[in-house]
C-alpha cells in the first residue's frame, strides 16, 4: 500500500532531490493514510536509516553490486519487483537525468503511466493530482493518472527536503532477480566537472547574456557566482555563439530552473529565456536597457552596464558575506 | 539500415501561450507550428547514420492530425526518404508511444531516434517508453554518439554537472540532445523533392491514454519588482534588500 520513493546516490552520497521526494511523498502518504518506503541503491546502512529523518518509514536497500553503475532496464525491473513485494501502486522519484530516463521504462514495466517533472502534488477525492509546467513554464496543467500504477517524477529544488529529524527508517535488504538481458545498456561511468554545480540542482544561479560581449568576460559571471556559491547559467544567444556550453543554457530549449536566487547579467529576457527561469524565487537583473523585458519578471533590478555594476556587486557581497 | 525518426509538431518557441476555450489545452489561433527543435538533431543523426553506412532508409514518424504532415515534410526536406503519419490525436506521452510502438513493431527498426523532449508537453519520456514497449535498449539525452559497424554503440548523455557514457547495441531508441550534431538546413531542391516523397498514413488500433488533463492555467503573473537604482551606486541597497527583504542571502 505504501508510496515507493526512489532516491539517487552519486559517489555514495544521497542526492538532495531524493530527500525532497521523500518529504513530498510523506505529505501525500499522510493525507492518504499510508506510509513512504524509500528505495536506496548502493550507499551505506547509515544512509538507508537516515531516510527516516525525512519521513520514510522503511528503506529497501538494494545491495546488488551489478547495480553500482546505472542501467535503465535493470533498475526498472528491480523497482518493479520491489513495488510488487511492497504492494505499492505509486512510485515517486526526482526528475533528475536518471529519474527522467528511468521513469518511462518503469512505467511500461509496471503497466502504469508517468506524470513527469511535477512541481506540486495535491490529494483530491482520494486521488493524487499533479501540477506540472508545460511549454517551458508558459502554462501549468493539473493532471491525473488513470491507470492503477502511477509514477511521478518531481522537479528538483521545488519541494523542500526540510531538516532531517532524528527518526530512523527500518532497513530491509533487497536482492533483485536479474538476468544478463537486463543489462543491455551499461554505464561505463560518469564524468563530472569537479566543483561545478549544475543549474538544475543549484540553490543560486548567476547567468550571463549577450551584454557580457564575449566569452573572455565570463570571469565577471564566475566571480559573482563563486561569492554566492552559485551555478553559472547562460542565455541561448550566448550558447549559440559558442561562448558557453549548452549544459548551462537556461530557457525553453535549455534547462528550466527554480533556484532561490537567479541573477541575470546582461540578459534582455527573450520570452524563451523567461519561460525557463521565471519560477525562480527571487530574480535580480542587471541590464543597461531600462526597458528590457527581464525587468518585468525581476524582483530587483539595477539599470547599468554589467562591466561597472557586476564587479561592484561582487565586492559588496564578498564583504557582506565574509 | 532501417532508421526511424519520431518528430513532434509543436508551437514555435516565441509563442505566447493562451489557455483555450476547453480550459485544458492552448488556444491554437495565431500559433505557428514548427518541427520540435530537439527533433532536428534526431533527424540529422538519422541522415548521418544512413550516409555513413552508404545504405538504408530514413522514415519520419509523427502522431497527430493532418496538420502534422507539414512537419513530416520538413524532415523529408532535410533529406529523409519517407514519412509515416499515424493519424490520431496525441493525448498523452504513454498513448503516443503506444501508437508509435504498434506502428513500428513489424517494421524491424535498427534504430529509432527522437528528441530529448518535445517543447510543448516537456515530458522527456518518449525514448524510454518506446524502448520498453519495443523491448529494445534506450538511451536518453545523447549529446554524443558513436555507432560501430557491428551495431554496438557508445552514447554520452548529459547528466547534472557532467556526462555519463552508456554502451549498448542496436536496435535501440536514442533521444537526441543539442550538441549531438549541427542539423542541416533544407535546400530548395530538398524542399521541392519533399513534396513528392511518400507519406504513409496509418490508423492506429484503439489505444489507451492514461494521463488526463484536468485543467490548464497560466502561472501567476510575477509582478515587476523594483528598480533599485542605476549603476554601481545601487549595489549596497540591492545587497541590503536581498538580505533583509528577500532573505535569500
Amino acid at each position: 500500500m505504501s508510496i515507493l520513493v526512489i532516491t539517487e546516490t552519486r559517489d555514495g552520497q544521497v542526492k538532495k532531490a531524493g530527500y525532497e521526494a521523500i518529504r513530498a511523498a510523506a505529505k501525500v502518504a499522510g493525507e492518504m493514510g499510508t506510509e513512504v518506503t524509500a528505495v536506496l541503491f548502493g550507499a551505506d546502512d547509515a544512509a538507508a536509516k537516515g531516510m527516516g529523518g525525512y519521513g520514510a518509514a522503511k528503506t529497501v536497500h538494494v545491495t546488488d553490486d551489478r547495480l553500482a553503475l546505472y542501467a535503465n532496464s535493470a533498475y526498472a525491473k528491480t523497482i518493479r519487483q520491489i513495488a510488487e513485494k511492497e504492494g505499492a501502486d505509486v512510485v515517486m522519484m526526482p526528475a533528475t537525468a536518471l529519474g527522467k530516463d528511468l521513469a518511462p521504462r518503469l512505467a511500461v514495466q509496471m503497466d502504469g503511466a508517468i506524470a513527469p517533472d511535477v512541481t506540486d502534488l495535491v490529494v483530491e477525492s482520494g486521488d493524487i493530482h499533479a501540477v506540472r509546467p508545460v511549454y517551458a513554464g508558459k502554462a501549468l496543467i493539473k493532471i491525473k493518472i488513470n491507470s492503477v500504477k502511477k509514477i511521478f517524477t518531481l522537479r528538483p529544488n521545488v519541494f523542500s527536503a526540510g531538516t532531517a529529524s532524528g527518526d530512523e527508517a527500518a532497513v530491509e535488504a533487497f536482492a533483485p532477480e536479474l538476468t544478463d538481458d537486463d543489462f543491455a545498456t551499461k554505464s561505463t561511468g560518469t564524468s563530472i566537472a569537479s566543483g561545478k554545480l549544475d543549474v538544475t540542482e543549484a540553490v543560486n544561479i548567476v547567468s550571463g547574456g549577450r551584454g557580457l560581449q564575449g566569452a573572455e568576460n565570463w570571469n565577471l559571471v564566475e566571480d559573482l557566482a563563486s561569492v554566492l556559491g552559485a551555478a553559472t547559467g547562460a542565455s541561448r544567444a550566448v550558447v549559440d555563439a559558442g561562448w558557453r556550453p549548452h549544459a548551462e543554457q537556461v530557457g525553453q530549449t535549455g534547462k528550466t530552473v527554480s533556484p532561490n536566487l537567479y541573477v541575470a547579467l546582461g540578459i534582455s529576457g527573450a520570452i524563451q529565456h523567461l519561460a525557463g527561469m521565471s519560477s525562480s524565487k527571487c530574480i535580480v537583473a542587471v541590464n543597461k536597457d531600462k526597458d528590457a523585458p527581464i525587468f518585468q519578471v525581476a524582483d530587483y533590478g539595477i539599470v547599468g552596464d554589467v562591466f561597472d555594476v557586476v564587479p561592484a556587486l561582487t565586492e559588496e557581497l564578498k564583504t557582506f558575506l565574509a | 539500415m532501417n532508421i526511424f525518426v519520431c518528430v513532434s509538431h509543436v508551437p514555435d518557441t516565441t509563442t505566447k501561450v493562451q489557455v483555450g476555450g476547453d480550459g485544458k489545452t492552448i488556444d491554437p489561433s495565431g500559433v505557428t507550428y514548427i518541427l520540435n527543435p530537439y527533433d532536428e538533431y534526431a533527424v540529422e543523426a538519422g541522415l548521418q547514420l544512413k550516409e555513413a553506412r552508404g545504405e538504408g532508409e530514413v522514415t519520419i514518424v509523427c502522431v497527430g492530425p493532418d496538420a502534422v504532415k507539414e512537419t513530416i515534410r520538413k524532415g523529408l526536406a532535410m533529406g529523409a526518404d519517407k514519412g509515416l503519419h499515424i493519424v490520431s490525436e496525441p493525448r498523452d506521452g504513454f498513448g503516443t508511444a503506444r501508437a508509435i510502438a504498434d506502428a513500428l513493431k513489424d517494421k524491424a527498426p535498427d534504430v529509432v531516434f527522437c528528441g530529448r523532449q518535445s517543447i510543448d508537453y516537456d515530458g522527456w519520456q518518449m525514448s524510454g517508453l518506446l524502448g520498453e514497449m519495443l523491448e529494445i535498449p534506450s538511451v536518453s539525452v545523447a549529446a554524443k554518439l558513436e555507432i560501430a559497424d557491428d551495431g554496438s554503440f557508445a552514447a554520452e548523455r548529459d547528466i547534472e554537472g557532467g556526462s555519463e557514457t552508456i554502451t549498448s547495441k542496436l536496435p535501440a531508441v536514442i533521444s537526441a540532445q543539442k550538441g549531438l550534431n549541427d542539423p542541416r538546413y533544407p535546400k530548395l531542391q530538398g524542399i521541392m523533392q519533399a513534396k513528392r516523397k511518400p507519406i504513409e498514413d496509418v490508423e492506429p488500433a484503439p489505444y489507451e491514454n492514461r494521463v488526463e488533463v484536468i485543467e490548464m492555467s497560466k502561472p501567476p503573473i510575477k509582478e515587476a519588482g523594483k528598480i533599485v537604482g542605476e549603476g554601481p551606486d545601487a549595489v549596497k541597497e540591492l545587497v541590503r534588500l536581498l538580505h533583509e527583504e528577500a532573505k535569500v542571502i
